[in-house]
C-alpha cells in the first residue's frame, strides 16, 4: 500500500454543485423508475398504439365524407389534436410522482441537497418530458398511414414542438403537485383542467367555426398554438390560423412561463413544514 | 497497525466554527396556524458533539429538526450553522449538514450503489471521487456485497444503514439525525448507536440526534430536554441528574407509611414524601446523596418497620419529572405525578 495516499487531499463538497449535473442525476431517476416499472413501459407503448387502432378503425369510416383536398377525412383533421392530447396526459400524469416522491420522504432528501432548485425542476421536468415526447413521436411513426410523409426539417419542427408542447404541460403538472399531498386532489384539480384545455385547443373543432366567446378563449389556450403549428407542419395545405413562426414562439414564451412557475413554486421558502 | 481508520478519516480537514459553538439556536419561535410549536428555544452545539433534542410527542422537536435541516423557516430567532444562518444562507448550510429522515427517503426502485450515486449528484460529486466515496461508504455500513440490490428487498436496518450512507456521502460536518432508530430491532439500534459515536470520535462529527427514548437520550454527552415548546434543562445527562440530589430511595412498610415518612423527614432532616394511595402499599420516596450508606443508617434507625428498600439512580425522566412537574407521557395533567 502506497503511504503518498494519505497526503491525498478529501473530495469534499465542491462550492458550487452547478445545475446541470443534478438536474441530470433526477431526470436519469425517472428514467429509471420508469423503465423498471413494466406495466408504465407497456403502457406508454401500447397507448398511442390503441389510439391508432381506435382511430383508424372507427373515425376513419365513420367521418370519411370529405370534400376538398387537403382537409378531405375528420381523422386528418383529428390527427394533430390526437398527438397533443397523448402528450398532453402522458406530461400532466408523470409529474404525479412528485407527490409520490412526498410521499415516500424521498423529495426531502433533494431539498435539503445544496442543488440549485432549478436544477430539481429541470430535472424532474425533463424526466416526464422525455417520457411523453417519446410517446408522442411514437404515435408520429405512423403518420404516413394517413397520407403525411415529412421532410427532415419538418420533422424536427413537429419534433420541437412536441418537445415544446411536453415540457410545458409538465411544467404545469408539476406547479399543481407541488403543493398536493395526496393523488386524488391532483386528479380533480387535472381533470378540471386537462379536458377543456384540450376541448378548446382547436383539437376537435377547428377555430373558425367557433362561437365568439369560444374563439376568445381558443386564442387564449396556449394548447391552441401547438395544435395550430403541428397542423402547419403537417398539412402545410390547410388554412392557415397563425403563421408558424407565432405558433412557435407563442409555445416557447409558455414554456418558460410554465417553467419560471414550477420554479417559483420550489424556491419560495415558508414557515410552513416542506413536506 | 491495531486501529484500521480508513485515510479519509486522518485526511479529513478540521474545520473551525467562528466561535465554540458549531451550531448555535437563538431564540426560536415558530407557530403553526393555531399552535405555538417552539418558544424561544436557544442552546449551542459544540463540535464533535453527540448531542440529542429529548421531548415528549409535539414538545416541538420535529419543528426545531425541520428548522435546522432548512426546511422550514422560523417565524422568529435564528439558527447558525458553521456561521451560515440557516433562513438567509440555507445553500451554505445544505453542504455541511447531512441529513437522515425519520421516514425513509431512500429511492427503494433503485440499487444501493445507485442511491449513492444519486445523491452524490445532488451534492456535486462525480467521476472517480465519487465512485471511490460511494464504495467506501457502502462498505462502513456493511452493504457492499448487497450494492447491486434494489433497496426494496432490504430490511428495515439495511434500509436504515443505507439512509445514513446517504446522509454522510458527502463528509458533512454536522449529522441531523430525526427519530433514527424508530422501527429498529434491538440489535440495529445498538449498533446505529455505536456508529454514531465512532462518527463523533473519529472524524469529529457534530451529531445531532431527536429522540424520545430515554436509553437513547442516555448515550448522548450533552441534551437538550423540551417539553411544549420550551427548553426546560440543558447539559449532559450525569448533570441533568445531579440536580435531583443524589440517589433515589424506595421504601416499603406495613405499617402506616405517613407516620414513617414524618418520623424519617425529622430525624434526617429529608423531604420524604409517600406515593401511592392505599395503605397496605404506600411507599415512601425521598432523595438523599450516598443512598448505599443512607440505607443501612435507616435499617438501623428503624428496626422492624421497613419490609424493603430499594436505592437507585435518578433517571432523565425523574430530570423530566422535576422541571416540568409532570410525568414524560402524559401530558398537562401536572401534579400528582410530582406530589
Amino acid at each position: 500500500m502506497a503511504t503518498q495516499t494519505s497526503t491525498l487531499p478529501v473530495q469534499a463538497a465542491p462550492i458550487t454543485t452547478g445545475v446541470a449535473l443534478p438536474a441530470y442525476t433526477l431526470w436519469w431517476r425517472e428514467i429509471v423508475r420508469f423503465y423498471r416499472q413494466r406495466t408504465r413501459v407497456i403502457g406508454v407503448i401500447a397507448s398511442p398504439l390503441l389510439f391508432w387502432v381506435v382511430i383508424g378503425s372507427g373515425f376513419g369510416t365513420s367521418f370519411r365524407s370529405g370534400d376538398s383536398a387537403g382537409q378531405s377525412h375528420y381523422l386528418d383533421y383529428f390527427y394533430p389534436g390526437a398527438l397533443i392530447m397523448i402528450v398532453l396526459f402522458t406530461s400532466i400524469f408523470t409529474m404525479m410522482s412528485v407527490i409520490e416522491d412526498r410521499k415516500e420522504g424521498f423529495l426531502l432528501s433533494v431539498l435539503v441537497a445544496p442543488a440549485p432548485r432549478s436544477a430539481i425542476v429541470l430535472g424532474k421536468v425533463l424526466g416526464g418530458t422525455t417520457l411523453s415526447a417519446i410517446q408522442g413521436l411514437i404515435f408520429l411513426v405512423f403518420a404516413p398511414l394517413v397520407g403525411i410523409h415529412m421532410n427532415v426539417g419538418q420533422f424536427l419542427l413537429v419534433t420541437l414542438t412536441v418537445f415544446l408542447v411536453s415540457f410545458s404541460l409538465t411544467a404545469l403538472g408539476f406547479t399543481i403537485a407541488w403543493p398536493m399531498d395526496s393523488n386524488q386532489a391532483f386528479h380533480a384539480i387535472i381533470n378540471l383542467f386537462l379536458i377543456p384545455l384540450w376541448l378548446l385547443s382547436g383539437a376537435l373543432f377547428p377555430l373558425a367555426g367557433a362561437s365568439w366567446w369560444m374563439r376568445i378563449l381558443m386564442r387564449l389556450n396556449p394548447l391552441t398554438y401547438g395544435v395550430e403549428s403541428l397542423r402547419m407542419l403537417l398539412y402545410p395545405d390547410s388554412p392557415q390560423i397563425f403563421p408558424l413562426p407565432e405558433s412557435l414562439a407563442t409555445l416557447v414564451l409558455f414554456t418558460l412561463f410554465m417553467f419560471g412557475l414550477a420554479f417559483l413554486m420550489v424556491n419560495r421558502r415558508t414557515t410552513k413544514p416542506a413536506a | 497497525m491495531p486501529s484500521n481508520t480508513p485515510a479519509y478519516a486522518e485526511a479529513a480537514p478540521v474545520r473551525h466554527a467562528p466561535t465554540d459553538a458549531i451550531i448555535s439556536v437563538e431564540r426560536i419561535v415558530h407557530r403553526y396556524e393555531d399552535r405555538t410549536a417552539l418558544n424561544g428555544v436557544s442552546f449551542d452545539v459544540r463540535p464533535a458533539e453527540l448531542f440529542g433534542l429529548l421531548g415528549p410527542n409535539g414538545s416541538g422537536k420535529t419543528t426545531l429538526f425541520r428548522i435546522l435541516s432548512t426546511l422550514m423557516v422560523p417565524v422568529g430567532g435564528r439558527a447558525v450553522i458553521m456561521g451560515y444562518d440557516t433562513a438567509q444562507e440555507p445553500n451554505q448550510v445544505r453542504r455541511h449538514i447531512g441529513v437522515v429522515f425519520q421516514a425513509q427517503s431512500i429511492d427503494v426502485k433503485l440499487t444501493a450503489a445507485e442511491n449513492l450515486y444519486h445523491q452524490g449528484h445532488l451534492y456535486g460529486l462525480h467521476g472517480s471521487g465519487l465512485k471511490t466515496r460511494v464504495n467506501e461508504m457502502l462498505e462502513r455500513v456493511a452493504l457492499a456485497n448487497r450494492a447491486g440490490d434494489k433497496a426494496e428487498t432490504f430490511s428495515g436496518g439495511m434500509q436504515r444503514r443505507l439512509e445514513l450512507a446517504k446522509g454522510l456521502l458527502h463528509h458533512p460536518s454536522v449529522l441531523l439525525l430525526d427519530e433514527p432508530t424508530t422501527g429498529l430491532d434491538p440489535g440495529a439500534r445498538r449498533d446505529l448507536w455505536q456508529y454514531l459515536q465512532i462518527l463523533r470520535d473519529e472524524e469529529r462529527v457534530s451529531v445531532i440526534v431527536t429522540t424520545h427514548l430515554m436509553e437513547e437520550a442516555d448515550r448522548c454527552d450533552r441534551l437538550a430536554i423540551l417539553n411544549e415548546g420550551k427548553l426546560v434543562a440543558l447539559g449532559t445527562p450525569a448533570e441533568l441528574k445531579q440536580e435531583i440530589g443524589g440517589d433515589v430511595i424506595w421504601l416499603e412498610t406495613r405499617r402506616d407509611a405517613r407516620d414513617l415518612a414524618n418520623r424519617i423527614s425529622s430525624r434526617f432532616s429529608v423531604e420524604a414524601s409517600v406515593i401511592g394511595e392505599d395503605d397496605q402499599n404506600a411507599r415512601i420516596r425521598l432523595e438523599r446523596e450516598h443512598g448505599h450508606r443512607f440505607i443501612a443508617e435507616l435499617a438501623d434507625a428503624f428496626p422492624g418497620e421497613i419490609q424493603s428498600i430499594s436505592v437507585s439512580k435518578p433517571t432523565l425522566e425523574d430530570v423530566f419529572i422535576h422541571r416540568t412537574g409532570h410525568r414524560f407521557w402524559t401530558e398537562k395533567q401536572g401534579q400528582e405525578a410530582s406530589a
